[in-house]
């Protein structure tokens, strides 16, 4: 059996020495679990996830993990993490693309219910026509089923956001799932610097009895008997029953906001942000535009950076404040229906100095050169 | 759960209401009470929305009263007819979605097996024939491949009842209901046959009319699941509402079908279940 001490988060995250190793996506999903004390993780394949799944199986026949199968498609398989969080476990899986639109359902299920579930979404195109290249359109599905949503922009990213994502989804007063999404490919299948803490150490088992819920286990009284159900009645307490409950999963997201600034030290990270042109982005559009501010400040051109690490909840007030000076805020995305653009607009007072763009979709990287056009637009 | 976490704090007795007083002093966790014992205790089920004479509260009634350890058990149910009675049910029950009854289930039994090793937890589905046979079919077969240790019930009550009456796949053939106007086309599906071929270790078909098999099938269901493997049970309750006949009939509609061959109780009990069940038995003699 696998010895490791149980830590504290902060010191697994903030004071732990950490060691420099190269490698991918999936592999810094791999070390993020195995230092995340999961007691169960349930799998099924699609690409650009399914390596990071099979890497979470072998931590579990090493001993890391307590129990790992393989579901029979996605909606399945996020119902069976439902009723594994629903028992009181600690579970984790990860999927994409059409595997997210598989498993729709699901997800809003999981935040009603109040079930801490971590997930990794590892993005890709949708059909038709099939294709199985990067692509961030499935995220905008997403954002409004009242999970919470970290975009990762590095493997470093993805194995910090994951160990955090169990801590923030589980304290009492959240307690709803946290999706941590990241570019396929670009960053599951590269590899890059990641700096991890020693092995040997892992985060606190999660009590099931910090949940705001009752834990379907039988070991708590069953105070559901009631007279009428909920479900079809005509009547204002119904409506109104379920209107506040979806109030509270929202406000719980709001609640989230203060664990988000502790643990990810912010929903954003800026760069320059005195510039005039603001190039607001998330994920690996993040990279690419840090990569044309570089250019453009050899060519004497000044543009800053807003980075997006939280999406729900949104730091509209951050986003907000950040670009009220500016005087163009350039939002370049990895899918044709801007998202992300439409996201920044609800928030700022003078959206027509957005420019949405540019996007590439269906599976195209995104050259510096096309972040920089517009930088260069921008300052004429 | 332990019994003595049940209870009411002293003071507080008067302003409970009377249905959870009644279940605190009479209720049948660690009582070991059977169908026989319906009218003497305080039964799981509390008054229910559903249709009068409707042969699946009927058969809720007595599953809820056969189940071996109600104070351990957890059920999964589905969307239907029986979503809208399991709110009064004093049991830890899980309303998903429809269709993923059995892969919440096999999540949910895992985890319980993870935190309670040492301990019997029960989890039961219960979910109708729509959900079980159409929307669900693949979940239901696939937990049953993958051996999982779960009791799956099914309330077949020939229709989607609770969406006003559309063919399912066990209405029998020939019916003519919604979405089926000119009669179904194909026959009823042999589920408790395909169980046995996917992997359970028992599968049965009762109804209320026999309240003794029904019990027996319950208890057995629960028990192989807990030692051997998966196991299913499809409970005939009859539709009073859908099938347009009189409430007072359903048991009669049962009686009616036993005798036109069109349905006939059934239990098949894999070699391992028989000889593990003859053990039970006899040590119970």
């Amino acid at each position: 059996m696998i010895d490791q001490r149980v830590v504290t988060p902060e010191y697994l995250f903030f004071e732990a020495p950490r060691e420099k190793r190269f490698m991918t996506g999936s592999e810094a999903v791999r070390e993020a679990i195995k230092r995340a004390n999961v007691d169960m993780a349930i799998s099924y394949p699609i690409t650009p996830q399914s390596e990071s799944m099979h890497l979470v199986g072998d931590l579990y026949a090493e001993g890391y993990l307590r129990e790992y199968f393989r579901g029979e498609n996605e909606f399945a398989v996020m119902s069976a993490v439902a009723g594994a969080s629903m028992g009181g476990v600690r579970v984790f899986t990860a999927t994409g693309g059409p595997g997210t639109l598989r498993a729709f359902e699901a997800f809003p299920t999981w935040a009603g219910a109040r079930l801490p579930i971590v997930c990794a979404f590892m993005t890709r195109g949708v059909n038709s026509p099939l294709s199985i290249q990067p692509d961030t359109i499935e995220m905008a599905f997403m954002l409004n089923t009242g999970i919470m949503m970290f975009h990762a922009e590095t493997a470093q990213d993805l194995y910090d956001m994951i160990l955090k994502a169990f801590v923030i989804a589980e304290k009492t007063d959240v307690h709803i799932p946290v999706g941590v999404f990241t570019d396929g490919f670009f960053v599951t299948h590269t590899r890059d610097t990641v700096e991890i803490a020693a092995e040997d150490i892992k985060l606190p088992p999660y009590n099931p009895y910090c949940a705001p819920v009752p834990v379907m286990d039988m070991e708590n009284v069953p105070v559901r008997q009631m007279r009428d159900p909920f479900v079809m009645k005509s009547n204002f307490i119904s409506y109104a029953t379920h209107a506040s409950w979806q109030q509270e999963i929202m406000a719980a997201a709001e609640r989230a906001r203060n664990y988000v600034v502790k643990y990810l030290g912010g929903l954003v990270e800026v760069e320059n942000e005195d510039a005039d042109i603001l190039i607001v982005a998330s994920g690996t559009a993040v990279s690419q535009s840090r990569e044309a501010i570089g250019m453009a400040r050899r060519e004497g051109l000044d543009a800053g950076l807003i980075k997006i690490k939280c999406l729900r909840p949104f730091p509209g007030e951050e986003i907000r404040k950040l670009t009220r000076n500016a005087t163009a805020v350039i939002v370049p995305e990895f899918n044709r229906v801007g998202w992300l653009c439409q996201e920044i607009k609800s928030v700022m007072e003078d959206t027509g100095k957005v420019i949405g763009g540019p996007r590439v979709f269906g599976g195209m990287t995104m050259p510096p050169d096309l972040i920089l056009a517009e930088i260069r637009r921008c300052s004429r | 759960m332990n019994k003595s976490l049940f209870k009411i704090s002293p003071g507080f007795e008067d302003i409970m209401p009377a249905e959870y007083r009644e279940l605190v002093e009479h209720g049948p966790y660690e009582k070991g009470f059977g169908v026989s014992d319906l009218g003497t205790f305080k039964e799981l089920i509390e008054e229910h929305p559903l249709c009068a004479g409707c042969g699946l509260a009927l058969s809720l009634r007595m599953i809820l009263a056969s189940l071996p350890k109600p104070e351990d058990t957890i059920i999964v149910g589905s969307t239907g007819c029986s979503s809208i009675a399991f709110p009064q049910v004093a049991l830890h029950n899980i309303h998903s979605l429809f269709g993923n009854q059995n892969a919440l289930a096999s999540g949910l039994k895992r985890a319980l097996k993870l935190r309670f090793p040492d301990k019997i937890k029960d989890v039961v589905v219960i979910a109708g024939d729509g959900a079980t046979a159409d929307i669900g079919l693949d979940m239901v077969m696939q937990s049953w491949f993958r051996r999982e240790n779960i009791t799956t019930i099914m309330l077949d009550n020939e229709a989607y009842a609770n969406t006003g009456g559309q063919e399912s796949g066990m209405s029998p053939q020939g019916t003519i209901l919604n979405m089926a106007p000119t009669g179904k086309k194909f026959p009823k599906i042999s589920l408790p046959e395909i169980a046995r071929e996917a992997g359970c270790a028992y599968a049965a078909a009762v109804s209320p009319a026999h309240p003794k098999r029904l019990e027996k099938a319950v208890r057995r269901a629960i028990l192989l699941a807990r030692e051997i493997g998966p196991t299913y049970i499809q409970v005939f309750s009859p539709c009073p509402t859908n099938y347009k006949f009189k409430p007072h009939e359903t048991i009669a509609r049962i009686k009616q079908r036993e005798k036109d061959g069109t349905f006939s109780i059934k239990e098949y009990i894999s070699p391992e279940a028989q000889e593990w069940l003859a053990q039970i038995e006899e040590v119970k003699k």
